[in-house]
């Protein structure tokens, strides 16, 4: 398929924009989780752009608007906040990321810092950490045979990977994944999910503030390397632990959806399953495909900053609009067979990482910690059955599951 | 249309009009090269859409910017001096006849 072959205008010229339908949808509500394809497909189909009346947010579940609004973040901007919540008239329940929740110019700088401390050339020093690390962790989880493969595979390894490679210290690293949880729980509106979260959140938020101060940081972390880039001046004393907490924010429980995504694709795709084993050197895009079939980061918002005509509908200034990223790396209009799991499939240009300049900064930590994985899963496994019940997590972001019990065999 | 051709490591090659204003990397996406990844899609975040430049046509390119000079350090093939990032080369009439090589590996 031309992947260019999708367009979307937010520039067409100004008439009276096509009636936008308002859907009885709503994305954060527990049955939308357990199943969420035919509401995906109803929003798609429905028109280029929706309103849930439910939140008072439009939406866009089509990949050519997705794609738009991620490439023009003037209009659709992100200081406004990224969730439900307008900061323009609420106050954030934590200070704004200085990386996420920011427009160019302030964005342009902050964005630099994290993209050299997390650059191709950085990856290739800490690449055979990682790998020896995910072959270990295939070893002991062989020798086991039956597990979770949520809790003892996707949590486990970068539990065991992660945090080091930051700097952490050893003490309070089970805050990590419940911190992780609330940051994308309080993107979503204010269900139960989002308020349960944030009445238990100060133990959290105490441990990860303490974690990025300069001296809790061992040198030669990720979160050194970030403090260092304040001594050249290129961000604030002030500025860096901030910046610290976006990589502990994001780089943590998203690699774990992404790889128990990985995991479950391949337990249920045994075709895809023995192509890999055949050909271990497919398992990063292995890895790439199942984020973009299962799309861990499900949703985010913008903002428009003035009235706008997003696929021939208006949409007035100062609206939240909600982008449907799994949605859209669904959309037929742009993948062929969407709803299959194709670890040869030509992937790039899905948006289960954004795109844009807001995309995830941490995208080649991601990849590598899933390629490590599928790697090693690839060489020494031979089976991975399913073999109990199957429980999904619910998070207003996230998507993936609580608990996979699976039982593998030695290759 | 702007004719370039890609050279893969065995020296097999394709040839493909691209359209003018893509980029070099679009343009093999968009006819099926293989040997191109593109992980990042084009966002400058990767480094998978390595490519070596044909000598005849490096000073005919925008000169290496400081964010794709920082990125091809991370090539898993081998950084030579005409290396670039066919995300970062625009497709222009000007470099009609294009050729680049494609590296043994991205990743």
């Amino acid at each position: 398929m031309n992947p260019t072959d999708v367009s979307a205008s937010s520039d067409a010229p100004a008439g009276a924009g096509t009636a936008i339908p308002q859907l009885d949808i709503d994305p954060f509500a527990i049955g939308f989780f357990d199943d969420p394809y035919p509401a995906h497909q109803e929003m798609r189909e429905a028109a280029p752009v929706i309103y849930l009346h439910k939140w008072n947010v439009y939406g866009v579940a089509r990949y050519a608007e997705v794609y738009a609004v991620l490439n023009d973040p003037q209009t659709f901007c992100s200081s406004r906040g990224v969730g439900l919540s307008d900061f323009a008239k609420e106050t954030p329940w934590r200070p704004p990321s200085l990386i996420l929740e920011a427009d160019p110019p302030a964005h342009t700088r902050t964005r630099a810092v994290l993209s050299q401390v997390l650059s191709p050339a950085v990856m290739k020093q800490i690449r055979d950490r990682f790998m020896s690390a995910a072959e270990a962790k295939v070893d002991e989880l062989l020798a086991r045979g039956r597990f979770d493969a949520i809790t003892d595979l996707a949590q486990a390894y970068p539990l065991s990977i992660f945090p080091d490679a930051m700097g952490l210290q050893a003490e309070g690293r089970e805050h990590l994944i419940p911190y992780a949880s609330l940051v994308f729980n309080a993107f979503g509106p204010p269900n139960e999910l989002r308020k349960q979260a944030i009445e238990r959140s100060a133990p959290h938020q105490a441990y990860v503030t303490a974690q990025c101060q300069r001296d809790a940081l061992t040198p030669g972390g990720f979160g050194a390397c970030v403090h260092a880039f304040a001594d050249k001046g290129d961000i604030t004393a002030v500025e860096a632990p901030l910046l610290v907490r976006s990589l502990l924010s994001a780089g943590l429980d998203t690699t774990i959806y992404g790889i128990g995504a990985a995991v479950y694709c391949l337990a249920r795709f045994p075709d895809q399953w023995e192509r890999l084993r055949q050909d271990p050197s497919l398992a990063r895009n292995a890895f790439e495909e199942a984020v973009r079939l299962e799309s861990p980061v499900q949703t985010f918002f913008r903002t428009t900053t003035r009235e706008v005509e997003l696929g021939g509908c208006r949409i007035g200034e100062g609206e939240k609009v909600l982008m449907f990223l799994g949605a859209a790396n669904r959309d037929p209009r742009r993948w062929d067979a969407p709803d299959r799991y194709d670890i040869t499939r030509k992937v790039s240009g899905h948006v289960g990482f954004g795109y844009g300049i807001h995309m995830c900064v941490g995208q080649l930590v991601a990849r590598l910690e899933g390629e490590a994985i599928l790697t090693a899963l690839a060489r020494k496994v031979a089976t991975i059955a399913i073999t109990g019940p199957v429980k999904r997590g619910y998070n207003n972001t996230l998507r993936g599951l609580e608990s996979l019990p699976v039982t593998f065999t030695r290759a | 249309m702007t004719t370039i051709t890609f050279i893969h490591p065995d020296n097999r090659s394709e040839s493909v009009d691209a359209e003018n204003g893509a980029s070099v990397m679009l343009a093999a996406l968009t006819h099926g090269i293989d040997g191109i990844v593109a992980e990042c899609g084009g966002n400058a975040v990767c480094a998978t859409c390595h490519v070596y430049i044909d000598p005849a046509f490096v000073d005919r390119l925008d000169p290496v910017g400081d964010d794709e000079d920082a990125l091809l350090d991370g090539t898993a093939s081998e950084r030579l001096p005409n290396s670039r990032l066919s995300c970062q080369i625009k497709v222009t009439p000007a470099l009609h006849g294009l050729v680049v090589r494609l590296p043994e590996r991205q990743s």
